[in-house]
Formats: C-alpha cells, sequence, structure tokens
C-alpha cells in the first residue's frame, strides 16, 4: 500500500515544505488517500474510535492534573473539589473517569475483531504485537489511574496488586519495597503512581503512531481476509472512512455521554468515594470491571506465584498469538468450526470476568452446597474460574494450532470485489475460487 | 453475522450486570433499600428546592450534633441549584438567607490582634464547622464508633438516597432472640452479620447488621417552616434529598448540558449518516 505516494503540492510554501520535511504528503498520504479495502464493516470502527479516546484522556487528563494534589492528605478532596468548585470540573472528571471504562469497551472489541478476522496473521504480526503492548500499557495506565482518587479501593486495590509482585521468590520483597518507595502503599507511592500516571500515555500515544506505521504497510485486513488484488478492491480512506467512522464514531459518543451525563457513577464503585484508610480493609477488594477476567486467572490457581505467573501468562500468550494459528485463511467467516470455538472464548472470556467479581468462595448456584474437590466446593467460582481459565490457554495453545491442521474451511473467495454484491454464504460457485484449499 | 455478533455482545453486558450487581459475599447480609420515587431521578429530574431546606434543617438540628460534612461551605446553600438559591444574588456570598443562616453557627477561628482562639458566627464563606476536634473526640462521645462525614454519602453507598432513607427510617426494636451489645442499635437495613448475637434457629439469623448510630429521628423531631409533615419517613426522606443535593450538587447542571449535549450528538450523526450514504450511493460494499 506504502510507497506510492499521490501527492502533489499545490502552493509555492507547500512546495517548498516538501521538500525539507514532507509532512503534509504524509499526512495526505496516511489519513486522505490511503487505500482502504471498501467491505470493512462497522468493527472496523474501532480504531478509530481508540484514537480519539486516547486523545480524550489525554485532554481532560490534563486539565484534571491541574488542579489535582497527588498527597494521602488532599487527593480525596481534591478530586471533589474539582467536581464541586472548578467550572465544569464534574463535565472533565466524569468525562475521564468514564472515558477509562469506554478505552477499554473498545480495546476489547477491537482485539476481538482481530481475533474473528485474523487480522494478527502474516503479514500483520508486529501490528498485532505493538496493539499487544498499547494493551498492556493501557493497563498499566488505568490500573495507576485509578489509585489517584484514593478512595478506599484505590488504596486496597494498590496494595493488593503491589503485594503481588512479592510473590516472586527472593527478590520478591525488595520489589516491592522499590515500588512503593517504603514499607507501605503510602505517600512516595501516590506521587509515583500520579508521575506514571501522567507519563504513560504519551508512550502509548507513540506505540500507536508505530502501530499506524505497521497498519500502512500492509494496509488494512477486511471481512474476507483475502488480499486486496486491485485498485477496484479499495477507496481511499477521505471521504469514504472519514464519514463512515465518523458515524460510528458519533453514535459510540452518543453511548458514552449517556454514561457520563445520566449514570456517570454506575461503572465505579461507591466505596471509592470513601477516602481511603489504611486500617479498615472492605470486604471485597474487586478491580475495575476491564481487569475482572484476569483477577479470575489470578485467583484461581491455590499459590500465590502460580496465579501471578498465570496472569502474566495471560497476557503474554496474546503476544505470540500470531505464531500459534496453524490456519492459512484469515477470516473466521470461512472457518465455522473456529467460530464456534471463539464464540465459546468470548463466553469464557465473560465467565472469567463474572468470577473476578464474586469472592472465591461464593457459590455459582445458590443454595446448592456441592461437593468438595481437592481445596474448594465445585459449586464455587474457584473451580469455575479454574474452568474459564483453562479453557482461555486451551483456546490458544490447544484449539488454535489444532483446528487450522483439522479443519475444512468454506471456499474463500477470489479477491474482495467479487462476494461484495452478495453475502457469502449465498455467493455464486463462479465467485469463489479452490473450494478444495485447506487452511 | 454482524446481527450475532451484537446479540453475543448484549448477552456479554447483560451477563456482566448481573455479575456486578450480585457481589454480595455470603456472611454479610442487609435487607434491600426500599425504592422510593425521587424528584430527581431520571435524565430530567431536578432537585425539590422546598425538600432540600427541609433536609438541610434536619442536618442542621440533628445530624450535625454528630456528623461533620468538610466539603461543604455555607455559600454552597446559596449556589444555582442549591436549595437557598435566589437569581437576585447570583454570588451566594450576598444571600441574605445564607449569610442569616451561616450567622446562627459559631465557628473557630484565631483572633488576629491576640492571636488566641476565639469563636464567631459564621460567613457564608465559611465550611461547615465539624462536631469533633478529632477523632478520638468523636469515638468517645459516641461509644466507640465514628460517625463519617456525610459530603459524600450519597455516592458511598450502593442505593445511595435510598439507603439513607431505609437505614434512618428502618431501625427496629431487636426481635426475641437478637442481643445487642451496649452502644449498638439493631438495623435490618445496615449490611453486617448477626450470627453471634442470634441465639435462635441457625437458619434464621436475622438480616441486617448492629450500628453504632442511635436512631437519630423521632416523629416531630424536627419542625418545618412550612409546615409539612414530620414524621420520621418524613424528615428521612428529606435529610436524605438534601444528602443526595450535597453529594451532587452540579446534578442539575450536569443532566441540562447533557441534554444539549445529547441533542447536538443526534443532529451530528443524523448528518454524519446522510453524507455516508451519499458518499457510498455508488459504491458497491
Ligand atoms: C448521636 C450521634 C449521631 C447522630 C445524631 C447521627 N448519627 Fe449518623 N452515625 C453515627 C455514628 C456513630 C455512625 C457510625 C456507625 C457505625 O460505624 O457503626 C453513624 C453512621 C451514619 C451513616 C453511615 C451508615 C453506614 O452505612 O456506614 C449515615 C448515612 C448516617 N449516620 C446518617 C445520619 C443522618 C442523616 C443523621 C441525621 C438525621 C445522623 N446520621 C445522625 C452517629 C450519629
Ligand atoms: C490505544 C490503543 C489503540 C489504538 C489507538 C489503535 C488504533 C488502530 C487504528 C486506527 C487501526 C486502523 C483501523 C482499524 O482497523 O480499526 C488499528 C488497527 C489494528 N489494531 Fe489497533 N489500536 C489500539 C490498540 C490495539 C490493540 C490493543 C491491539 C491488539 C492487541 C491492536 C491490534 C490492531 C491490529 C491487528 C490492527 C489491524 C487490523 C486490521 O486492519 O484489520 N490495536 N488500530
Amino acid at each position: 500500500m506504502s510507497g506510492h505516494s499521490t501527492y502533489e503540492p499545490k502552493t509555492g510554501f507547500e512546495r517548498w515544505l516538501d521538500t525539507r520535511l514532507p509532512i503534509i504528503r504524509f499526512a495526505n498520504d496516511t489519513i486522505v488517500t490511503f487505500p482502504t479495502p471498501k467491505n470493512l464493516n462497522y468493527w472496523w470502527t474501532f480504531g478509530g474510535v481508540l484514537a480519539m479516546m486516547l486523545g480524550v484522556q489525554i485532554v481532560t487528563g490534563i486539565i484534571l492534573a491541574m488542579h489535582y494534589v497527588p498527597h494521602v492528605d488532599y487527593a480525596f478532596n481534591s478530586v471533589e473539589r474539582i467536581m464541586r468548585d472548578v467550572n465544569y470540573g464534574w463535565l472533565i472528571r466524569y468525562t475521564h473517569a468514564n472515558g477509562a471504562s469506554m478505552f477499554f469497551l473498545a480495546v476489547y472489541i477491537h482485539m476481538f475483531r482481530n481475533l474473528y478476522y485474523g487480522s494478527y496473521k502474516a503479514p500483520r504480526e508486529v501490528l498485532w504485537i505493538l496493539g499487544c503492548v498499547i494493551y498492556l500499557l493501557m493497563v498499566m495506565t488505568g490500573f495507576f489511574g485509578y489509585v489517584l482518587p484514593w478512595g478506599q479501593m484505590s488504596f486496597h486495590g494498590a496494595v493488593v496488586i503491589t503485594n503481588l509482585l512479592g510473590a516472586f521468590p527472593v527478590v520478591g520483597n525488595a520489589i516491592t519495597t522499590w515500588l512503593w518507595g517504603g514499607f507501605a502503599v503510602d505517600d512516595p507511592t501516590l506521587n509515583r503512581f500520579f508521575s506514571l500516571h501522567y507519563l504513560l500515555p504519551f508512550v502509548i500515544a507513540g506505540v500507536v503512531g508505530l502501530h499506524i506505521w505497521a497498519l500502512h504497510v500492509p494496509g488494512n485486513n477486511n471481512p474476507t481476509g483475502v488480499n486486496v488484488k486491485s485498485e477496484t478492491d479499495t477507496v481511499p480512506f477521505h471521504p469514504y472512512y472519514t464519514v463512515k467512522d465518523g458515524f460510528a464514531m458519533s453514535l459510540f459518543l452518543i453511548m458514552y455521554a449517556v454514561f457520563v451525563f445520566y449514570m456517570p457513577n454506575v461503572l465505579g464503585d461507591a466505596i471509592n468515594y470513601v477516602p481511603a484508610n489504611p486500617l479498615q480493609t472492605p470486604q471485597h477488594i474487586v478491580p475495575e470491571w476491564y481487569l475482572l477476567p484476569f483477577y479470575a486467572i489470578l485467583r484461581a490457581l491455590p499459590n500465590k506465584l502460580m496465579g501471578v505467573l498465570a496472569m502474566f501468562g495471560a497476557i503474554a500468550t496474546l503476544f505470540v498469538l500470531p505464531w500459534l494459528d496453524t490456519s492459512k485463511v484469515r477470516s473466521m467467516r470461512y472457518r465455522p468450526t473456529a467460530r464456534l470455538y471463539y464464540f465459546i472464548f468470548i463466553f469464557a472470556c465473560l465467565v472469567l470476568g463474572l468470577c473476578g467479581a464474586h469472592a472465591p468462595d461464593d457459590m455459582v448456584i445458590p443454595r446448592v452446597s456441592g461437593l468438595q474437590l481437592l481445596d474448594s466446593n465445585i459449586n464455587s467460582y474457584t473451580w469455575l474460574s479454574r474452568i474459564g481459565a483453562l479453557y482461555y490457554f486451551a483456546y490458544f495453545w490447544v484449539i488454535t494450532p489444532l483446528l487450522g491442521l483439522t479443519e475444512t474451511p468454506l471456499p474463500v473467495p477470489e479477491s474482495i470485489s467479487s462476494p461484495v454484491l452478495s453475502h457469502p454464504a449465498s455467493a455464486p460457485a463462479g465467485a469463489t475460487a479452490s473450494p478444495e484449499k485447506r487452511g | 453475522m454482524l446481527r450475532k455478533g451484537f446479540a453475543v455482545a448484549a448477552l456479554g453486558l447483560a451477563v456482566l450486570a448481573g455479575s456486578l450487581a450480585g457481589q454480595a459475599s455470603a456472611a454479610t447480609t442487609n435487607a434491600e433499600p426500599k425504592e422510593l420515587a425521587w424528584s430527581f431521578d431520571g435524565p430530567f429530574g431536578k432537585f425539590d428546592k422546598a425538600q432540600l431546606q427541609r433536609g438541610y434543617k434536619v442536618y442542621r438540628e440533628v445530624c450535625s450534633a454528630c456528623h461533620s460534612m468538610n466539603l461543604m461551605y455555607f455559600r454552597n446553600l446559596g449556589q444555582k441549584g442549591g436549595p437557598f438559591y435566589d437569581p437576585k444574588y447570583p454570588n451566594p456570598n450576598d444571600n441574605p438567607v445564607v449569610k442569616s443562616l451561616a450567622h446562627d453557627i459559631q465557628v473557630k477561628d484565631i483572633d488576629t490582634d491576640t492571636g488566641d482562639p476565639i469563636s464567631r458566627p459564621a460567613m457564608p464563606a465559611d465550611k461547615f464547622p465539624a462536631p469533633f476536634p478529632n477523632e478520638y473526640a468523636a469515638r468517645a462521645s459516641n461509644g466507640g464508633s465514628l460517625p463519617p462525614d456525610l459530603s459524600v454519602m450519597a455516592k458511598a453507598r450502593e442505593g445511595g438516597p435510598n439507603y439513607i432513607y431505609s437505614l434512618l427510617s428502618g431501625f427496629k426494636t431487636p426481635p426475641a432472640g437478637l442481643t445487642m451489645p451496649a452502644g449498638k442499635y439493631y438495623n435490618p437495613y445496615y449490611p453486617g452479620d448477626l450470627t453471634g448475637n442470634w441465639s435462635g434457629p441457625a437458619d434464621k439469623v436475622p438480616e441486617g447488621g448492629s450500628i453504632g448510630m442511635p436512631p437519630p429521628l423521632t416523629d416531630g423531631k424536627v419542625t418545618f417552616d412550612d409546615g409539612s409533615p414530620n414524621k420520621i419517613a418524613d424528615e428521612a426522606r428529606d435529610v436524605a434529598a438534601f444528602l443526595t443535593w450535597a453529594s451532587e450538587p452540579k446534578m442539575e447542571e450536569r443532566k441540562s448540558f447533557g441534554f444539549g449535549a445529547m441533542i447536538y450528538l443526534l443532529i451530528f450523526s443524523g448528518l454524519l449518516y446522510a453524507s455516508y450514504r451519499k458518499i457510498w450511493k455508488n459504491v458497491a460494499h
């Protein structure tokens, strides 16, 4: 896709600049003339949504930082003062707080989209890995951010998560002391978390730059998963996708606005409006909703170190996915068997989220006493999260490699343009190629 | 495929919502708070000014004996959306009602001539004074329990105003078999585990917990200037509304701003959709 630039400087100044810093050419090639498959559906909008959300978080975050006080004695009240005494402070703060949830919602949809359409496969492995790096940075940024208002959940969440690193043998305690800047989560911890929370989004922005660079070398994947063959398969990004994505992003903003204006606190935990009190541990310490599945994997294992390793392993697995998938067919449109396991995978992630929200010993089915199996009752969230975690890992390490070798995919269309008029299922036989081709 | 995807996503959200709603632990129990219809419910709901004024009176005459509201200033009472807002006084510090309400209260200060601590009548710019100088004093006067600050109470408990209302109007004499320790009171809405205090059948442990707050309200305890009824339930409802306003003093501004933003976004989306249809008209996709 890249390489052939069609930009022609029109004014004298543009010509002058083009021979010195071809920045207008770069912008033009990236967001105006960039040839984009014409069959992208709305699942492709979320990349744009993510870029928008990153911008929203950075802008609102910088304004919040002008009024926020990173000190254990003032942090909680300074956040409340922003909402009470700063002009439109409530808007800034609720936009930022709910923005984090919207950001994660979008990134999960974006990642599930990539899994479904096989967008992580050659030649987009680096693109996918950069995405995983972005996701990891987002998790860290979200975690640091949640600590800043210094409510009960901020504090005790920070204690639980930082203590995890103490599980590593020998070096564990040294790491936590170093991370805390002392012997407990306290003022130095809050200060450095604020510093990092301010820093990381700009690191994310840098990696997003690389991510988009890596996107523009192979170009977009598309719902059929077949490569772009000719000019007729694509349309210029502008105006076609600026307007289509613009429309979808506007709908996303409506949903976002419903949260900000009409239920700004439903996604948070009420107890975080109680100022942090190190001496009083809340009954349930739960992370924000978007980290619940990983929290469940953490607690699924009986041993803390194993739990920590499993949790990191769950994310690390994503990095190697391009080499675990043996199927040559990208899009699951043509992989009915894989599709089934994929939907079970989504379900498993939701179940893990459910487990993360419950105490491990809670009964899954109320008032059924169940059986004791090893260390816990079968009818407990501990066992449910074990099943969920098992499927999570099996999906990537067993199912994905085996399916590519054993399944029979449906016929894949010759090009993007051929099946475009009719859905693949009803496409005329002539429009498809080599049905015998195995994935 | 798209439709199926949406169905799965919707299902997922439903499961997630269910999971978040069901976070209660096995040991702690409490009665579900009663659901009241509030004037500030819904996207167009507004605070009922008269109710906020009554609620302030309940706080001032009853709750403020034990509970601080450290984020509240007297001027807040007269700001836009507040209980005593008067459009004639856009600066709440000039509002005579607020001035006189502040004046009724003594606050601590330092005499700038002598450096001695003094007491003087409050001004609108002053904070609501706290009833106790420190946590130890607060606990000492309350049998060891600490009355929490009420500034953001309506946001700090699941159920918000419904919970506060139910808690305040829900004190009960303990049923036979339930013994309360000295200085603790039985309240079915207060989350707790009463197993240890219960001598009845093990599967019939009463819901709720023992709270360190004595029942603060009685019928007729506060006389409202507008002659409104003042049974326990009325007082509890009005003070819960006041605390909701205090927790979210910008709620009305937020909702009306939100209405404008929604209209704008809907029109914007409509225009974008029309442009999308027009631009893509001749592209098969
Ligand atoms: C005699 C002192 C006293 C008075 C008067 C009083 N409270 Fe309390 N309140 C307390 C104490 C003490 C606690 C803490 C109870 C505990 O931790 O067990 C408390 C706790 C509370 C709680 C928190 C319950 C929870 O879920 O943790 C609320 C809400 C509350 N009071 C509201 C009020 C309101 C509204 C009024 C006025 C109508 C009021 N209180 C009057 C002493 C008082
Ligand atoms: C701040 C976070 C992110 C931003 C701003 C972002 C932005 C974008 C944009 C603008 C696109 C092109 C449009 C699209 O296909 O939707 C894209 C594509 C892509 N992203 Fe991301 N992304 C982010 C996070 C991630 C993550 C976490 C992953 C995976 C772990 C990921 C993987 C990919 C892949 C594989 C593509 C190419 C997909 C295709 O074109 O089919 N991205 N991203």
